[in-house]
């Protein structure tokens, strides 16, 4: 019976879609069946990531108005064959998403899947919050900067009271990971700290994803992150975020590409 | 020759509703500087917010009180009914409030008697941190918040506010006129602080407060600040 992952942050631009899919491929390749859905209807951008925008035939919305079948609309991805895709439509808009039609789709995905990873829009509305609401646990994604520190406050507030397990009373375990960080600068209080981001958002944190060029590169070729180059700085956070999430105790240290001290005298030490 | 029956039912009810009470004073005019003085620096002070003015012992004319109207309505500030004035002064222009309770003549000289005992004072406790977006209303009595108060987060009390955690957002105590309500946090990071309608923005706390722990009270019309170290 899969889990259903929300992955969510109120600001736009922080690194939800590209962490959906590092996430999502990291696990399937540890053999988790895995299936991302794009709920950004109207502004689809996980199939690019994912490198499967040439082969969506049937997508989301299909499914939910009963126009295609469940089967027909996952795209199975072509490196890891326990990685779907739910490609969102370029076509409709928000309004499409009915909330029994979301339900039904999740409700179906549940027995066939370890995880099903719900990519969030951006924003508060609709969107937003159909991602949200039959979801078990969300991961908030924030960048160090106040403005994504403080919508993502924002949202964990809707996480607590607008999703069918806070209105059934239960608590929504939520977690947060840190995209975009830069130890240098956060050092020279260029932007936010580890600490001042966990003191205002007071949840446990999943992850901390070091500032790299490699995000880019591998969203520019359509392959997540951690596929493309496993072995970079952070490949080997959201891998360390994924093994966390299957439950792991994995050490929280922030990867580097940087030629650290450190990291010469491990090299050394390999050679 | 028939009526036609109403397909329906006509369905109204009694409720009581929290609105912004604003009081003038005279001379209006310079009251009216104050209120521009008030909007440059916070635009965004009225709206959205159903606003009252009460002007009861201000004795206006019909010709003071109908130009008071316009010129709030200028300054977009949308009325939703007058408290104490004249009712020949209202015109039919806004709907003419009374509280629950008539107002007491000042010279009624026998003592209240208490009839029972009074109902107990209500305090609220929130055992976690108040996100942005959130707001938090309570006409009672005191609220006492476990944890952070974000920033884009407020909070309204009839009495004092106390934020086990760094207050952010906005705090306004003593909101339905208590000038002995108090604000207590643990760390000061404020964007507005209200005791009994006198506020304080972040801009004006003075910089050693900030981060600080603190208590904050009325002192005649302004708020004292003093920390807890």
């Amino acid at each position: 019976m899969a889990k259903v992952l929300v992955v969510t942050s109120g600001k736009g631009g922080v690194g939800k879609t590209t962490s959906t899919a590092a996430l999502g491929a990291a696990l399937a390749r540890e053999g988790e069946r895995v299936v991302v859905i794009d709920f950004d209807v109207g502004l689809r951008n996980l199939d690019l990531v994912m490198g499967a925008e040439r082969r969506v035939v049937y997508d989301l919305i299909h499914v939910v108005q009963g126009t295609a079948k469940l089967s027909q609309a996952l795209i199975r991805d072509k490196r890891i064959d326990t990685l779907f895709l739910l490609a969102a439509s370029q076509t409709r808009d928000k309004d499409s998403l009915s909330d029994d039609g979301v339900e039904r789709v999740i409700r179906e995905l549940r027995p066939s899947f370890d995880w099903v990873i719900c990519d969030s829009p951006a924003g508060i509305e609709r969107g937003a919050s159909l991602a949200m609401r039959h979801a078990d646990f969300a991961l908030v994604i924030a960048n160090p900067e106040v403005s994504s520190v403080r919508d993502s406050d924002r949202i964990i507030g809707l996480l607590d009271s607008t999703t069918d397990k806070a209105k059934h009373g239960e608590p929504m375990d939520k977690y947060l990971l840190l995209t975009r960080y830069d130890p240098i600068r956060a050092g020279r209080g260029e932007m936010l700290c580890v600490d001042d981001v966990l003191d205002i958002l007071c949840i446990p944190l999943l992850g901390i994803i070091p500032e790299s060029k490699e995000v880019l590169n591998a969203s520019n070729l359509g392959t997540p992150v951690t596929l493309n180059n496993p072995t970079s700085a952070p490949a080997r956070a959201y891998n360390d975020a994924a093994r966390r999430l299957k439950g792991e105790l994995v050490p929280l240290v922030v990867p580097s590409d940087k030629n650290t001290l450190l990291n010469k005298l491990f090299g050394r030490r390999a050679a | 020759m028939t009526t036609s029956q109403p397909t329906t039912s006509f369905k109204f009810r009694g409720g009581s509703f929290h609105a912004l009470v604003v009081k003038p004073d005279t001379p209006i005019d310079a009251w009216l500087a104050d209120v521009d003085a008030l909007l440059a620096r916070w635009p965004g002070f009225f709206v959205g917010k159903s606003v009252v003015i009460d002007v009861s012992g201000l004795s206006l004319t019909k010709q003071t009180f109908l130009g008071l109207l316009d010129e709030l309505s200028r300054r977009q500030i949308r009325i939703l009914g007058v408290e104490g004035a004249d009712p020949s002064c209202v015109d039919g222009r806004v709907p003419f409030l009374t509280r629950g309770q008539t107002d007491r003549p000042e010279e009624a000289a026998a003592p209240a008697i208490p009839s029972s005992a009074p109902a107990p004072v209500t305090s609220l406790l929130i055992n976690a941190p108040v996100r942005s977006g959130q707001l938090i209303v309570h006409p009672e009595g005191d609220v006492t918040i476990v944890g952070s108060v974000a920033s884009g987060a407020e909070i309204i009390a009839a009495g004092s506010i106390h934020v086990y955690g760094t207050l952010r957002g906005r705090v306004l105590a003593g909101a339905y006129g208590n000038q002995r309500a108090r604000i207590f946090c643990r760390r000061l990071e404020a964007e507005l602080m209200a005791i009994d309608g006198h506020y304080i923005v972040a801009d004006e706390i003075e910089p050693h407060l900030r981060r600080a722990p603190i208590q904050a009270w009325l002192e005649g019309d302004a708020l004292e600040i003093l920390t807890m170290d």
